[in-house]
């Protein structure tokens, strides 16, 4: 049921594109403001230290030092959730993570700057250091991270929907697994970098910042700096990748405020690529068991999801990522009791958070492995399996999750016939195998992290002789593409072309409200958003256009950047000309559109009632795919080539099919890192051993095997368009699908995270040591 | 203790004053004031610093500017022709989205062509390896791939212009 559209589902350049490869394109780092100052911070030693005493006099007797700010001078919490807030700016009293800053100072150059950290003394009594998630449970009244978490747990959550154990007893096929997840990091191309324009006189402050959620950060400025929203302006130019990791404030954005403030200049604190790894907010590493039932034909009873979050020093996203890894396991198949029991834990590391596909990716490699390795139980293909199990559209999960639309089995049917699984799996030669798996994302969240039953999304769309068609919108372009695909969108609306229509995006003053760049929601919400404003703007050019032409507006239409009659197309008028008599006869042109996403109970439905955290993972709409990865694992060496990558995915209606494809090729060279090479290594001291893009592999072009995609035809007759996410779901079936693939290869499931050479190796020397005393 | 250098940069002479301990990134960007060329690590791991000296692609943030003295050095804004068109390698990135954030562009596009002037038709495991060094973490590298097998075809058959 595609609509006939003519800008949506169209493969656009994006916008920014030509000033990007022409190095025009402006990121923080490029702006230089006069008068503009330098700031650096200087670094905690310690994981875990009190601090007795910083003396920065000396510093501040270097020629060139302009200024030193410590914690006790902005002393508030902040944090992206409000109810968890426990960071702040720089450390207060306490050190909780190696290289945890501790003081920062603002010179006339950057060398200025860096030889001042030097001088500045610190006085540490170093404290034990925790790295164990299970170990800073169990030493907790001996070694207490945080005063308020005696038990250095930030959040426990219990989760009961039906009656799991009553399904499990009834079950024909039961397994049980545990599955361990590695500490990623996001790895985005630019470091943070923050600049700061306070001006004494106004009380006014302008921040441009390398971030995805202006607004967010707007609010959390406004409360470490404790100043008014009203007087803090958050301006985003080009950003260099998030990827979730620049889904809330970085020190770098208090630093250079906090210093800006106090010398009346611009700042600009520019983080290395060892502060990226050291302020982490990266991928939680979890430690899960899951159950699964399934009854004598193979479908899933129930699931029982038990998981630790190593979540690192401060609170972050932690608690949301927490309630989302429990609420993953009720998608993409029809699970009618469940059960989760998760915690997320305080540790002496930098801090874990938000990252492309979070709460997701881990419970999705349990699940997918386990559904593998039970579909072998039963003797059926895994296809089979998650094929019986799909949910469909209009699915209500027990806790309350609505699936409004689903093609989730039309990605796993087209995966698996674009890639001959059927043919394939269990009969390649030892060494090469083939693995499948599914996975799902939310399309947006249905709550606001402070609990404000305001729009998630305003769009102004202003009209005239100026500027043509203008969208404004607060949302930030961190390289996904937002403003291509909102003009695309606005040009649909407008019955214009996309390439005439101007976007104004991250700025809080010059945008209207939106949430930010996080959760796959822009796509979806700004949509709404625009729809709405557009039809304020035709309903008046309508009117106007059927003066012109002579017939009545309610029988035009407006396609091509002209107003039709639709019954006598004859009768037409450009709609620049339109445009122009309404504007040079009443003015500009404006309409003002919002989203506000629908909101559903967390309940458990067999018995009505609420559960805490099961909101958390509630979405407009959620988008669908399968990947089947074909790998060659190498005996001799254990190194693991992957050769084909074969995907399918529902993102509802591609707004821009190019960009979704690079969406999904990227998501999976991302996940493949996570799988494969990536692992941030912490020495018992709490120091991370391999923080460079040197020693931290992350996948190159060398890696990049043959890729296959295909967009399902899909159209959500509930959302803006048709669309649904497709930044975040497809890094979910990555991780599992090479692991099954593994499986298929060489027989033996992976359930740690990398897969490195080492342990295959280990594995298969294993192996044939149990064959042989089984004396095989 | 900083001395005047000359530095040949896109055609044209800068003066700098440099010290001995100056990274050619650091003075392309700050003192030349071409910030098209972008610092992702500062230690060489990532590529997006590259700019071509004499033609081949050098890491600037390893380098010293002080011995770029007398070298041909081209940086992103060097590309474009005098007519203000994107060249071939460019307009093939923004054709097939081999272009997300952007912050490794610059970089992979200069690889890319050192890559194409050596070799105008390379094979796919060519071009994969000729970029091996630089990395780009949104767009999975499979559109810059091809962008760049399209560009080759496009300068072997036209030329640049």
């Amino acid at each position: 049921m595609n609509k006939d559209f003519t800008q949506v589902g169209r493969s656009v350049p994006r916008k920014d594109g030509p000033l990007k490869v022409k190095g025009e394109a402006i990121y923080t780092g490029d702006m230089v403001l006069p008068r503009m100052a330098y700031g650096k911070i200087k670094r905690s030693p310690y994981a875990h230290a009190i601090i007795k005493k910083i003396d920065y006099s000396k510093a501040l007797e270097m020629p060139g030092v302009l200024a030193v700010v410590t914690g006790d001078e902005a002393p508030k919490k902040w944090g992206i959730v409000p109810q968890t807030a426990n960071e702040v700016a720089l450390a207060v009293g306490k050190v909780r993570f190696y290289n945890e800053g501790v003081a920062a100072v603002a010179a006339i150059d950057e060398e200025t700057a860096e030889a001042a950290l030097d001088l500045i003394e610190v006085e540490y009594e170093p404290l034990p250091v925790l790295t164990d998630p299970f170990e800073s449970m169990k030493r907790a009244n001996e070694v207490c991270i945080h005063e308020d978490a005696p038990d250095n747990i930030l959040h426990a959550g219990d989760q009961l929907f039906g009656d799991p154990d009553k399904a499990f007893a009834e079950c024909t096929y039961v397994l049980e697994r545990e599955f361990h997840t590695s500490y990623v990091n996001h790895a985005f191309l630019e470091p943070h970098t923050s600049l700061a324009s306070y001006d004494t006189q106004s009380g006014q402050l302008q921040l441009w910042s390398s971030t995805q959620v202006p607004h967010y950060l707007h609010t959390q400025l406004s409360i470490v700096l404790e100043m008014p929203m009203s007087k803090i302006r958050v301006t985003v130019p080009a950003v260099g990748g998030g990827f979730g990791g620049k889904g809330e404030a970085s020190p770098a954005d208090f630093c250079a405020a906090l210093l800006s403030r106090k010398i009346g200049r611009p700042v600009r604190v520019a983080f290395e690529r060892s502060e990226v790894f050291a302020t982490n907010k990266g991928r939680h590493p979890c430690h899960m068991k899951m159950k699964i039932g399934l009854d004598k034909d193979g479908y899933i009873q129930a699931v029982d999801f038990d998981n630790t979050l190593d979540g690192g020093a401060y609170a972050g996203w932690g608690i949301v990522v927490m309630f989302y890894t429990a609420s993953m396991i009720h998608l993409p198949y029809k699970v009618p009791n469940a059960r989760a029991n998760v915690r997320r834990v305080y540790t002496n590391k930098p801090t874990c958070g938000a990252m492309r596909g979070l709460g997701g990716v881990q419970p999705r490699y349990a699940m997918e492995c386990m559904l593998d390795e039970m579909a072998e139980m039963i003797g059926i293909s895994p296809y089979e399996l998650k094929m019986k199990n799909a949910v469909e559209s209009g699915y209500r999960s027990v806790s309350n999750l609505h699936v409004p639309h689903t093609e989730y089995r039309k990605c796993l049917q087209t995966a698996a016939e674009r890639s001959g699984y059927l043919e394939k799996h269990g009969k390649l030669p030892f060494g090469k195998g083939i693995g499948l798996a599914g996975g799902y994302y939310i399309s947006g969240t249905a709550y606001t992290l402070y609990q404000s039953y305001k729009p998630h999304t305003t769009v102004l769309i202003r009209v005239d002789t100026e500027g043509g068609a203008t969208v404004h919108c607060a949302a930030a372009d961190i390289g996904q593409g937002c403003n291509t695909v909102m003009a695309q969108m606005a040009a649909e609306a407008l019955g214009i072309r996309y390439e005439d229509v101007h976007v104004v995006s991250g700025d809080t003053e010059l945008g209207t409200f939106d949430l930010g760049s996080f959760a796959s929601r822009l796509t979806y919400a700004s949509g709404v958003a625009i729809k709405d404003a557009a039809k304020q703007i035709n309903d008046k050019l309508f009117e106007v256009a059927a003066g012109m032409v002579g017939c009545r507006a309610d029988q035009l239409e407006v396609k091509d950047c002209r107003f039709y009659s639709k019954f006598e197309p004859k009768k037409t008028i450009e709609w620049a000309k339109v445009v122009d008599v309404y504007t040079n006869s009443v003015g500009t042109l404006t309409g003002l559109g919002h989203f506000s996403p629908p909101r559903l109970k967390g309940i458990d439905l067999t018995r009505g009632k609420r559960v805490q955290g099961a909101n958390i993972g509630h979405s407009p709409t959620f988008g669908f795919s399968c990947q089947i990865w074909e790998v060659d694992v190498d005996l001799e060496t254990g190194k693991i080539r992957v050769d084909k990558v074969t995907e399918a995915g529902d993102c509802g209606q591609a707004v821009n099919p190019m960009s979704v494809d690079g969406q999904v090729e990227g998501s999976i060279l991302f996940a493949m890192g996570q799988a494969l090479y990536e692992e941030m290594k912490v020495a018992p001291d709490g120091k991370i051993i391999n923080a460079s893009l040197h020693d931290y592999k992350v996948p190159t072009a060398m890696e990049l095997p043959e890729i296959d995609t295909t967009i399902v035809d899909s159209y959500d007759p509930t959302a803006p368009f048709g669309v649904k996410e497709s930044g975040e779901g497809p890094v979910q079936p990555t991780i599992p699908a090479i692991t099954n693939a593994i499986y298929d290869a060489i027989g033996v499931r992976f359930t740690d995270l990398p897969i490195t050479p080492e342990k295959v190796l280990k594995a298969l020397k294993e192996k044939q040591e149990n064959q042989k005393s089984e004396g095989r | 203790m900083k001395q005047l250098i000359e530095l040949t940069i896109n055609n044209r002479v800068y003066e700098v004053p440099v010290s001995p301990k100056d990274l050619l990134a650091d003075v392309i960007r700050d003192k030349v004031g071409l910030t098209g060329t972008k610092k992702g690590c500062g230690q060489g791991d990532c590529g997006a610093c590259t700019v071509l000296i004499d033609g081949n692609p050098v890491l600037s943030c390893l380098t010293l500017a002080i011995a770029c003295q007398g070298r041909k050095i081209t940086t992103i804004e060097g590309l474009v022709a005098e007519d203000g068109q994107l060249h071939p390698i460019q307009q093939a990135y923004v054709d097939h989205g081999a272009v997300q954030c952007g912050f490794c562009t610059p970089g992979m596009i200069l690889t890319s062509k050192a890559l194409l002037d050596r070799n105008p038709k390379p094979s796919e495991e060519e071009i994969k390896r000729g970029i091996s060094g630089n990395i780009c973490r949104c767009t999975g590298y499979k559109k810059i791939v091809e962008a760049i097998f399209a560009a080759g075809e496009t300068i072997s058959t036209e030329g640049v212009k």
